[in-house]
């Protein structure tokens, strides 16, 4: 059970009588939830008192499906749990498949990891901030702007991985291709020209008072609730908690980079905004730095099998730090080609499980900034 | 910031940037205007699968030996491969029906990685707007055959590599080296074998 610290619930129902309370179903189709997905909310005048998120729209039987395929068949499905992030989820499948079978990673293909990461986290948290601003009311301009630099992101993944958004990218042991020829330089030429768009968009709205007025003091998730809540990501960090697994567990090559962790004050939506903009600015200096680092060589290790791949008997847990926070995978294999047991840990839903205490005595126009500032993706909540 | 507006003035300016911008600096003119002007997709890139075949006759020049590798491996099992019979019932290393079901198919490109004998590989063709979504999606052999040459267009650098590996595979071969042959084909190499 979730310890809700002294519970602004009981506050809120202390008026006890339902008389002039008005119950709103928000979604499923209301097109500020970002896909499929229902609040049940009860108004009293404008100010929530109960809110309810209602979702398994959206549900695919994916960790179902998951256990009669065989491991590499999953890998493209992994793609379309965060449709935003292909890229990180691919990661951490791949490596929890890496520990299940005790595979190593040659390094061209921990910095290709780290790249293609990064990158992502760059278009994720562009686009974020742009479905916020755009549930502000801030219609079409930042959301554009966001668009116009991911497209550009998107471009370089085609021209890696093949396709835009479901990229499938990464294979056990190593990545499944090589940079084609130019694609270090281009990549170096998209990463130099994004501080431009980040001072662009920080001018345009970091110190804008409508966006303050909205955001400062609202939705806010108290630390110790952010952390019995079992939050991660930006959603965690903004309420004070420094905690990012590519510094605690120091996957893959990232010990070798030297970036800080931004950390919010007050876990309210602007410090959830602000902090994105600053992770770009730290993900910018891991991805110039592993553009000049990355060394030449084989990017998956020879031996691992596509087909027929078995790993011994066990379990695993592989996590990284997506762009919404930690996405893990659990796995038990039993020696067979499929796993007896696929679970996701995906970041959206459990960031999600917040939402209540952070509306409760808002008004119901900042619930929908309050849901747009947790950065949520159906297809990774539902699953 | 202590003007009152003054961070509002600052978002105004940058769009102002943005607006004027977007008439005299190239690296802001982004749109495409789409189906007059057709940017090119870059060689990786992938849509559906297609089969190659050699020589001139797309039915016996197809590389597909129907050994159902594909068949077995692809995830959301979209394809499906009848081996052609010869005249006494017996199978021949060539299909009678191979169908993708491209209202299935996730062009997640695990065929053709798994496909020992290169015969199937990534069309990048992207408009299939058909009025039948269930037969206008169903592709059949003749729809799906290429000539090794449209391969050669589309992945240049990739076709180069294969080209190569199946010459030095039919000099092998030739050369009456056949466990050698068998021996450097990629995978569990055996037709249908390894499951």
């Amino acid at each position: 059970m979730i310890d809700r610290g002294g519970s602004r619930r009981d506050e809120c129902e202390a008026g006890g009588e339902d008389a002039g309370r008005l119950e709103v179903s928000m979604g499923p189709q209301h097109p500020s939830t970002h896909g499929v997905f229902r609040m049940d909310v009860v108004l009293e005048g404008e100010t929530v008192v109960r809110l309810k998120p209602v979702f398994g729209y959206l549900h695919r039987n994916h960790e179902k499906i998951a256990e009669q395929t065989t491991y590499l068949g999953s890998m493209p499905y992994t793609d379309r749990l965060d449709y935003f992030c292909s890229l990180t989820s691919n990661w951490a499948y791949a490596l929890a498949v890496e520990k299940l079978a005790g595979l190593a990673v040659p390094e061209r293909a921990e910095y290709l990891r780290v790249i293609t990461a990064e990158l992502t986290r760059l278009q994720n948290h562009a686009c974020q901030m742009g479905f916020m601003l755009q549930d502000l009311g801030a219609m079409g301009t930042p959301m554009m702007y966001a668009f116009r630099e991911r497209e550009k992101i998107l471009d370089l993944f085609e021209s890696l991985t093949g396709s835009r958004m479901m990229c499938n990218y990464m294979r056990f042991g190593g990545c499944r291709a090589d940079a084609p020829a130019g694609w270090i330089e281009a990549a170096r030429g998209v990463v130099g020209d994004f501080p431009r768009f980040l001072d662009e968009y920080e001018a345009l709205l970091a110190t804008n008072e409508i966006v303050m007025a909205r955001t400062q003091g609202v939705g806010v998730l108290p630390r110790d609730l952010a952390i019995n809540a079992s939050a991660s990501g930006p959603v965690l960090r903004a309420s004070g908690v420094g905690y990012d697994i590519r510094k605690t567990d120091r996957y893959g090559v990232y010990d070798r980079f030297d970036f800080r962790v931004p950390v919010g004050d007050h876990g309210d939506c602007y410090d959830r905004f602000m902090l994105r903009l600053l992770e770009m600015r730290e993900s910018v200096k891991i991805l110039e730095a592993a553009l000049e680092q990355i060394p030449a060589g084989p990017v998956i290790d020879g031996k691992v099998k596509l087909r027929n791949f078995k790993p011994r008997a066990g379990e695993a847990y592989g996590r990284i730090e997506g762009p919404k926070g930690e996405i893990g995978f659990y796995l038990i294999s039993d020696g067979s080609a499929s796993p007896y047991r696929y679970r996701v840990r995906p970041p959206s839903l459990i960031n999600l499980t917040a939402l209540e205490e952070m509306c409760l005595g808002q008004k119901v126009a900042d619930v929908v900034v309050i849901l747009g500032s947790i950065d949520i993706v159906l297809g990774e909540v539902d699953r | 910031m202590s003007v009152e507006g003054a961070g509002l003035i600052r978002g105004f300016i940058e769009t102002g940037r943005n607006l004027v911008g977007s008439y005299v600096d190239p690296r802001r003119w982004v749109t495409v205007q789409y189906p007059e002007e057709r940017r090119a997709t870059p060689e990786n890139s992938r849509v559906y699968p297609f089969l190659v075949y050699d020589g001139a006759d797309p039915e016996e020049g197809l590389r597909c030996v129907s050994c159902k590798i594909c068949e077995k491996e692809c995830p959301p099992q979209c394809i499906y491969i009848v081996p052609a019979q010869d005249e006494r019932g017996r199978p021949r290393k060539h299909p009678a029906i191979f169908d993708i079901d491209i209202s299935v198919c996730m062009s997640c490109q695990i065929c053709v990685e798994v496909c020992p004998f290169d015969s199937i590989k990534m069309d990048q063709a992207y408009a299939w707007d058909r009025e039948d979504r269930f037969g206008g999606l169903l592709l059949h052999k003749a729809d799906l055959a290429r000539p090794n040459r449209y391969y050669r267009e589309l992945h240049p650098a990739e076709a180069r590599v294969v080209d190569e590996h199946l010459a030095r595979e039919r000099e092998l071969r030739e050369s009456g080296v056949r466990a050698a042959v068998r021996a450097s084909l990629p995978g569990s190499g055996e037709p249908g074998g390894g499951t």
